[in-house]
């Protein structure tokens, strides 16, 4: 049984015609779908699933599509949202209600393939190369995953087949709600190529203005630019744009037990009031190194770089980095480090929406290193104890069972608990593979 | 005075499981009220489904009095889809 399975999926594609298929599956209006699937009464309603105003993530997540029809967008402000449709329902959001149900969209897949690549929540890739021998054609896949999800999770989604990851993505993108389009050699210029420029991954809106600047509007016109003058204007990324608008990217899609080295560990976030002075930067640097310098511990791994972020009122921000000579994974030093980058190079021109910590350049925790004379090693060894102990508490007893006492003198700011309301979505293209 | 089905809606109710030697899970009696005990004969079918009444689990198809009637099991709960009486 074994060898024939073997035999059936050598025939599916990759020794007879040499050309991949790959699946994107993208749930549409996801948030607003699971709310509507939990609570029906909602259902062919205007709603929006918003962050909490009070915590001022006051913003429209994701809306309904007779939402989206009264103009209603995501990234909208919840007043702007209001004005564009009044009888608008607002929900909050549900995060461990949309995890759930984007494993049960992973289980569906994994019935297919065992290439599964997630692009968030509620975007996947699958490489079902293997599998058309036995399932049949990528259309056929595609449709019987799409009433698979449709009968065991009444939510809808939209599927783009094709020969690439990037094409896929195309495809799922190009017809919504609750579709499947195949863009294959054979219709891939007549689709794809009158496109504007920037429904390509990666053509956010500083290349989309570039690309315009210099007379490219659609998909086609960046296919048929040379390779060469596009590096020549964005540098090694060009040969990507390139290869990614001519549907010839090669990029795999990952294992689903795959998982991108871990490069670097941050915390950042909007806080509920603006900061105005340092004590509250510095009660922030606390609260979110802690969090970033234990996530370190729980990997196993010191930093050699910390990285500070500011975003002021107005929404504009900085980062600055520094190296250090020693590897830690102390809260407090990384903190004492951030607020020093700080102190250098902030002037108060604005009170501050948020800061965030990052470790960065990770080493092993047992890697050697070298001592100083007057580097404080037994001091540093105390602080490692301490640190060790606090982590056996609180996974005993919760984050929050033993704090730092500066978290106390302001409890709108301290209450903060950024190492477990941290979730990490899964990430960049260029990040997997 | 008739009674009509006006809709249904989703109740959590009690249910009488047994632990199959497998692990599997083999629900004997759904109890809806004191006095409304319902043995079920069989279990026809287990799959995940999206429920009408909301939410998405798996679904028992049961079999109780030669009547199919379906009950769901999420997250640790059981529940069915109760009919909504209106009388007339």
């Amino acid at each position: 049984m074994q060898n024939h399975v073997i035999i059936m999926k050598m025939k599916g594609g990759i020794c007879v015609s040499g050309q991949r298929h790959i699946l994107h599956i993208d749930a549409n209006s996801y948030y607003a779908s699971v709310e509507m699937q939990e609570n029906p009464a909602l259902r062919g309603k205007r709603i929006a699933v918003c962050g909490s105003k009070e915590d001022r993530h006051g913003i429209v997540l994701t809306a309904s599509y007779p939402a989206k029809r009264m103009g209603i967008k995501t990234g909208m402000a919840i007043w702007q949202a209001q004005q564009c449709c009044r009888d608008l329902i607002i929900v909050p959001p549900h995060y461990s209600e949309y995890m759930r149900y984007s494993g049960y969209v992973r289980e569906i897949l994994q019935d297919y393939s065992d290439q599964i690549e997630a692009f968030g929540l509620d975007e996947n890739w699958v490489d079902i190369t293997g599998s058309v021998g036995l399932f049949g054609s990528p259309m056929t896949i595609a449709q019987e995953i799409s009433d698979r999800v449709k009968r065991e999770l009444g939510i809808t989604v939209s599927i783009g087949v094709s020969t690439n990851k990037i094409t896929a993505k195309l495809g799922s993108d190009y017809k919504k709600p609750d579709a499947i389009t195949r863009i294959e050699p054979d219709n891939y210029k007549e689709i794809v190529y009158p496109l504007p420029v920037q429904d390509l991954l990666y053509v956010g809106p500083a290349t989309q203005r570039k690309l315009n600047g210099y007379g490219i509007r659609t998909i086609g016109q960046l296919a048929e630019t040379d390779p060469k003058v596009l590096a020549g204007w964005f540098g090694k990324v060009g040969y990507s744009l390139s290869s990614f608008a001519r549907g010839t990217d090669h990029s795999p899609v990952c294992n689903q037990n795959y998982h991108a080295a871990v490069k670097s560990v941050g915390n950042s976030g909007t806080t509920p009031r603006d900061l105005v002075n340092d004590q509250d930067v510095w009660l922030m640097l606390v609260v979110m190194s802690e969090s970033v310098a234990m996530r370190m511990r729980e990997l196993g791994m010191k930093c050699t770089v910390v990285e500070l972020s500011v975003r002021d009122c107005d929404l504009s921000g900085f980062t600055r980095q520094r190296k250090i000579d020693t590897p830690t994974n102390g809260g407090l030093e990384i903190a004492r480090i951030a607020f020093d980058l700080f102190k250098r190079t902030y002037r108060w021109g604005k009170p501050l929406r948020g800061v965030g910590v990052r470790g960065a350049s990770l080493v092993p925790q047992d890697c050697p290193i070298q001592l100083g004379f007057f580097s404080g090693e037994e001091k540093r060894e105390r602080m490692e104890r301490i640190d060790k102990a606090v982590d056996t508490l609180r996974q005993r007893y919760g984050y929050t069972a033993v704090q730092r006492a500066v978290l106390y003198t302001d409890r709108g700011l301290g209450t903060i608990n950024p190492k477990d309301d941290h979730t990490v979505h899964p990430v960049g293209f260029f990040n997997a593979g | 005075m008739s009674r009509i089905i006006v809709g249904r809606e989703k109740r959590y109710v009690a249910v009488d499981v047994r632990f199959e030697p497998d692990g599997h899970l083999r629900p004997l009696a759904i109890v809806f009220g004191p006095e409304q005990v319902y043995a079920i004969d069989k279990i026809m079918d287990v799959s995940r489904r999206a429920a009408e009444v909301g939410g998405v689990g798996d679904r028992y198809v049961c079999l109780i009095n030669g009547q199919q009637t379906n009950l769901w099991l999420e997250k640790g709960r059981w529940f069915v889809e109760a009919k909504v009486v209106a009388q007339r």
